[in-house]
């Protein structure tokens, strides 16, 4: 018997059929699948988000990554004054996520959602969301259960990791999981959860993983920022009433065919994209001393 | 995978596969040996050997063996810790071929009483992991969850006598496999359970006369 693949258009005709909202019916699922209570659920959720939250702090507070090459681009943000291009959610969103990819690098504390190499975008875009709208920790864990829920879909149908799908897999789900959560915490309508998921894949398609040396540093901590705008972005539009010619679920399927046609070299293995630049390669070569 | 796979785990960085996955690595080799080793050569292949400096693998397999967790803080520090309790330890590189996972480590561990293991294990993404094999033995273990690692004397009868045993204790069992290299000769069972599995009831099982030994294995996930 062919299981079935998971399948976020359905979640939402369910959730609408019952009349209740896509956190809701979420809530109910997770709580269902890890047979606890929805209290527990939440309680879990109430932790990663105090880990979270020291992860954006220990970034802000200015750290050097472990192996010296990425550090410190945060507290310039956070600190910076000149010429406002960004709005203050875009702005805070892009500078937490970059806090929490510095300090990743520097072997700080870190919850990997969905991996510890695009740890920043979520939390990026809720504590920014939390600062300029005042929602309590419950938004937020209600916003992390649908985020989750997000991710479950992506990992079933498409994939989660950089060395399968490329970075589209990583930051790329990292911003769709973060776009459906602004959305359902901002009052959107279910359908918008789903379109705003069809839309960070649409915009963000092909992105490949090219780490220098290997490491989760150049050029993930700044694609970290960027994909957490890019998760504004998308729920932006779906809450003012655009929608997806591609529905959600079609929208990961087509992320899974491009990381399926995605040569290896571009999948996590530093053999291709910016990690063979020559700056990246003589950088490496100083580094690892060969 | 479920809500607290994706959202999670809480690890210390930077990479899942090479830091926290390399935590879980350790944790099960010592989980295997039965104690924290004494002695640790542990062996890099392919891309652990290429990059584990930039990620912390080192740090994060000692860590892993001395018993701490993904998320502990300590991780940075694994080494001085390890050297203060008198561990011996080296790092060296190695070529395990081809066909295996290039996130592979091969660990040779000593207790302080002189028992030795030699374990292979892989790092497969995301902080999943596998134990591919123990002196030289192939099994299949994930620290999904909890675990025993059964190995007995291949005769008929094994299964069924060890499998009753956690059935009379109302231990679930999740995946079972055996795997052994030559008939007749001694096979390993891994025994996967949805429940941990008390001292009293190892016991037990060890009692049984094909049974060779027991060791629990708690889930590292």
């Amino acid at each position: 018997m062919k299981k079935e693949k998971l399948s976020l258009e359905k979640w939402i005709k369910d959730a609408d059929a019952r009349n209740i909202t896509l956190a809701e019916f979420c809530l109910e699922e997770s709580a269902k699948e890890l047979n606890t209570a929805n209290i527990a659920v939440m309680a879990k959720m109430k932790e990663v988000l105090e880990v979270m939250h020291a992860s954006i702090e220990t970034g802000l507070s200015g750290v050097k990554s472990h192996s010296g090459l990425t550090g410190g681009d945060s507290k310039i943000l956070a600190e910076y004054k000149g010429n406002a291009l960004l709005g203050k959610i875009c702005y805070d969103a892009m500078t937490y996520a970059i806090a929490v990819g510095e300090a990743n690098a520097s072997m700080g504390r870190i919850v990997a959602a969905p991996t510890a190499g695009a740890s920043g975008v979520l939390p990026g875009v809720l504590f920014a969301l939390k600062k300029h709208h005042e929602f309590s920790d419950i938004d937020l864990e209600s916003g992390l259960v649908v985020a989750g829920s997000i991710g479950k879909v992506i990992g079933n149908r498409a994939s989660l990791a950089g060395a399968t799908g490329g970075c589209q897999a990583e930051c790329g789900s990292a911003a769709a999981m973060a776009a459906g959560a602004v959305v359902s915490m901002m009052g959107g309508t279910n359908k918008q959860v789903g379109t705003a998921v069809a839309i960070v894949f649409k915009n963000i398609l092909g992105l490949v993983c090219d780490p220098v040396a290997g490491l989760v540093e150049v050029p993930c901590i700044k694609r970290n920022g960027s994909c957490a705008v890019q998760a504004l972005v998308a729920a932006q539009m779906a809450l003012a009433g655009v929608e997806s010619f591609i529905p959600a679920d079609e929208a990961i399927d087509a992320m899974k065919r491009v990381g399926d046609q995605l040569p290896c070299a571009l999948r996590e293995t530093a053999g291709g994209g910016m990690a063979t630049s020559p700056t990246a390669l003589e950088w490496a070569e100083k580094y690892f001393g060969k | 995978m479920n809500l607290i796979d994706v959202i999670g785990p809480i690890m210390i960085g930077p990479s899942s596969s090479h830091t926290a996955g390399a935590v879980r690595l350790g944790l099960l080799a010592t989980a295997i040996l039965g104690e924290t080793p004494k002695k640790a050569q542990i062996f890099l292949h392919g891309s652990f050997a290429e990059t584990y400096k930039g990620h912390g693998t080192d740090m994060a397999l000692l860590a892993g063996l001395m018993g701490w967790l993904t998320d502990d803080v300590r991780i940075p520090n694994a080494p001085e810790i390890a050297a203060e309790t008198g561990m011996e330890f080296s790092f060296e590189p190695i070529d395990l071929g081809e066909m295996t996972h290039p996130n592979t480590v091969y660990f040779k561990i000593e207790a302080a009483d002189g028992k030795k293991c030699e374990i292979i294990g892989s790092s497969i993404g995301g902080g999943q992991v596998q134990i591919t094999q123990i002196d030289g033995f192939p099994v299949e273990i994930t620290g999904r969850l909890p675990a025993l690692l059964v190995p007995h004397k291949d005769v008929p009868g094994v299964i069924a006598l060890v499998s009753s045993k956690l059935a009379a204790a109302g231990i679930n069992i999740a995946s079972m496999r055996v795997f052994r290299t030559d008939k007749g000769g001694t096979a390993f069972m891994v025994i996967e359970c949805d429940q941990n599995i008390q001292g009293v009831l190892l016991n037990e099982i060890e009692a049984l006369e094909p049974v060779i030994t027991v060791k629990f294995i708690a889930s590292v996930l």
